[in-house]
């Protein structure tokens, strides 16, 4: 019996090989040497709504651009999976540069770098350091807390009770800079508006998030905006009950017409345009590339009909003075949510300071604590 | 999920061969109607299935990468199935394994090299064992439905090893993506010569082919098989029924307790919310197809493997949605499920 079922499997192995090999010698070469190849690798779905879509689009843009081919691959997982996709795009479809778009993919990269030394590996959200990072690795993020900060403003005027909520993922650095940002943002113009937060525990947990979202609107909370991967069920929750909503990551005005106030968006495609056509004219695009809303690389979606015109000209006036460079966010005296100084007066934690890639803290006013 | 394991729980391995690939082949036309909904070539996808799969040396080794894993925690099922318990709960014990992996090896010195790093996977099977060992105790002793409890116990893993990864056992570096203090480079495993295939596939390799030898040519292995034909006649026998279920619990969770601290030391190098991937679960559709064959999970984990594999090929080439390789996989596990069910009479016994 399992000598048949050795041979059996065995056959079949063989079989799939030989489909295999005979069907290799079909895989068409690329016309011309001058295709730029390049593979897109995604942690989910790349139309969910949020992070991975944000990126799809970029993706489909340059997928436009002439001499441009691009793969992608979606629903990767942050393992081994993610190290034998881009492999697999290297080796199976010549890709010559990757961008591995999700934060966990950060190890893997630097180990698969090292494999492939003439294949560019552009990663989002790590933190490139020249003395121990592989030559051909680069990083690439955006200060999208300036636009959690007009989201701030938009929803500080919004709120009838002065009670805003923020469901997050994880008390990681980037989401806590985003929650203070906000929280910021809100009281610049209502100083008794407070964030109240919502952590997850993970990315992309839908269920937990319609709960929070749903619990935050019982308490009494009249404005929600997020950090997850997905805002899609939180903007639906937030229509159908009647509370505002600024988005996160990429446009969700659609799925909440009524209520979504405005979001902090990601502007990929212009990112990738200027890293392609870098690439083509030969240079060496930088191994640390970051910009806010003046460098376009984050943007803010159209307002919707909740946003009044007293909002409008301050959340236009404080974006001028971004576009200009002249808006610090981060400045002291700010005290952290259980009264401690974080950062002394007099001083200025500018977008570009790697201080704030540390951030560990929620500032005053917003109701929750890091656990850590 | 828990009804068709439920169609399993007794005589898993009296189907005939051929039901069983009949079971596959209907699963294939099933998928090949199902591209073809997608307005794709069944034979152009299939084929790049194999390419994705064994159609390259980086083929085979993505193949093989995959399969590793997955021959450690299909024993998971497949060794407390001998005595006609469903275990379910294999990637609890994946999570538990990982995670003791990178306490125990994070914490001693790495000047123990070799030494540290078969401590920090001992630590890996002790806890899977522990963790499924519990299942089997319930079962024993209370009564308690052990494939159920299983399933419940992989949600409590995910608990505490989240609540621990992010809280009290967190890297202060790991700023981003919270994580444990990652392995000392000194036990790190290391890939096996011209390969980036890791040693943790001789493991599993000699993990099915001891399940073999002890449950096909030892006393103690047919002990355990009679206790699962038929508790009774075990009983009549004098065999200590409670020491085989526990006992064949307890060594199925170490094997995937061991695979998740392969998982540690010779690819994540530290515990984080990624381990969670599905990989323990995977070990049950190899069991299931392998119809609770240790040597047939041989054969089984690389098909698995490589039908893992190809997805991302087959996505990239053909631009199908991830979920393809998914919809695949289900259509094996309710064919083979079927199969086993058609061939069942209405009382319970076999035809």
């Amino acid at each position: 019996m399992i000598k048949k079922i050795v041979l059996l499997a065995a056959a079949l192995t063989a079989g799939l090989g030989l489909i295999g090999c005979s069907h290799q010698s079909q895989q068409k070469a690329s016309p011309g040497g001058k295709v730029l190849k390049i593979g897109f690798l995604y942690v989910g779905p790349k139309d969910d709504f949020g992070y991975n879509q944000s990126h799809a689009e970029g993706a489909a843009e340059i997928a436009q651009l002439p001499n441009v081919k691009i793969v992608e691959q979606e629903n990767v997982p942050e393992t081994v999976d993610v190290e034998k996709a881009m492999e697999g795009m290297i080796v199976q479809d010549g890709v010559s540069v990757i961008f591995a778009t999700s934060f966990g993919y950060w190890d893997h990269v630097l180990k698969v770098a090292l494999k492939y030394p003439n294949v560019k590996f552009f990663h989002c959200g790590g933190l490139y350091q020249a003395d121990k990072d592989p030559p051909n690795v680069y990083s690439y993020f955006g200060y999208i807390e300036e636009g959690q900060y007009l989201n701030g403003i938009a929803a500080g005027y919004a709120s009838k009770t002065g009670k805003l909520g923020f469901i997050a993922a994880k008390p990681i650095p980037q989401v806590l800079e985003n929650i203070n940002a906000f929280t910021l943002g809100a009281r610049s113009v209502n100083p008794k508006a407070t964030t109240t937060v919502v952590f997850t525990g993970g990315w992309s947990m839908p269920t937990q998030e319609a709960n929070a979202a749903n619990s935050l609107i019982d308490k009494g909370i009249d404005v929600i905006t997020m950090h997850v991967d997905s805002p899609k069920v939180i903007v639906q929750t937030c229509e159908q009950r009647g509370v505002f909503v600024a988005g996160y990551h990429a446009d969700q005005s659609s799925l909440a017409p009524k209520e979504y106030l405005t979001g902090a968006i990601w502007n990929w495609g212009a990112v990738y345009k200027t890293i392609v056509a870098d690439i083509q004219a030969g240079k060496d695009p930088s191994h640390f590339i970051r910009g806010g809303m003046k460098d376009g690389f984050v943007k803010m979606a159209p307002f919707g009909p909740g946003v009044s015109a007293t909002a409008k000209t301050k959340i236009e006036s404080v974006l001028g003075k971004m576009m200009k460079g002249e808006f610090v966010i981060f400045k002291g005296p700010l005290k952290d949510n259980t009264g401690k100084v974080v950062i002394p007066a007099g001083t200025s934690e500018v977008q570009t300071d790697p201080v704030l890639e540390k951030m560990n803290y929620l500032v005053q006013g917003v109701i929750g604590s890091t656990g850590m | 999920m828990v009804t068709a394991a439920a169609l399993l729980k007794r005589n898993v391995s009296k189907t005939g061969i051929g039901a069983q690939l009949g079971a596959i082949l209907a699963a294939v036309v099933l998928f090949a109607v199902f591209l073809v909904l997608q307005g794709k070539s069944p034979w152009g996808v299939l084929a790049d299935m194999g390419i994705g799969a064994f159609g390259s040396s980086f083929a085979w080794q993505n193949t093989l990468v995959r399969a590793a894993p997955l021959l450690l925690t299909a024993l998971c099922t497949l060794i407390p199935a001998q005595l006609g318990l469903v275990i379910i709960g294999n990637e609890g014990a994946w999570l538990l394994g990982g995670l003791a992996t990178s306490v125990l090896g994070a914490s001693l010195p790495p000047s123990w090299g070799i030494g540290g790093l078969l401590l920090s996977l001992a630590a890996a099977a002790v806890a899977g064992g522990f963790w499924i060992g519990l299942a089997g105790a319930g079962r024993q002793w209370r009564g308690v439905d052990p494939t159920i409890s299983s399933l419940l116990l992989y949600y409590v893993a995910w608990g505490v090893f989240l609540f621990l990864v992010e809280g009290p056992l967190r890297d202060p570096q790991s700023l981003n993506e919270p994580s444990t203090f990652p392995l000392p480079k000194e036990f790190l495993m290391s890939s096996l010569p011209g390969t980036s295939v890791h040693a943790g596939l001789l493991v599993g390799i000699a993990a099915c082919l001891l399940a073999w030898f002890v449950f096909f040519r030892t006393r103690l292995g047919f002990d355990a098989r009679i206790v699962g034909e038929n508790e009774r006649l075990g009983a009549t026998l004098g065999l200590r029924r409670s020491l085989l279920v526990v006992g064949a619990c307890a060594v199925g969770g170490a094997c995937a307790g061991l695979a998740g601290g392969i998982q540690i030391a010779a690819i994540n190098h530290a515990s984080n919310a990624s381990l969670n991937a599905g990989v323990g679960f995977s070990g049950i559709l190899v069991a299931f197809l392998a119809r609770q064959r240790p040597l047939a999970v041989l054969l089984v984990a690389l098909l698995v493997g490589g039908l893992q594999a190809s997805g991302g090929f087959v996505q990239r080439d053909h631009n199908l949605p991830d979920a393809t390789i998914s919809v695949f996989q289900g259509l094996l596990f309710l064919s083979v499920l079927w199969a086993e069910a058609f061939r069942r009479d209405p009382s319970g016994g076999n035809k």
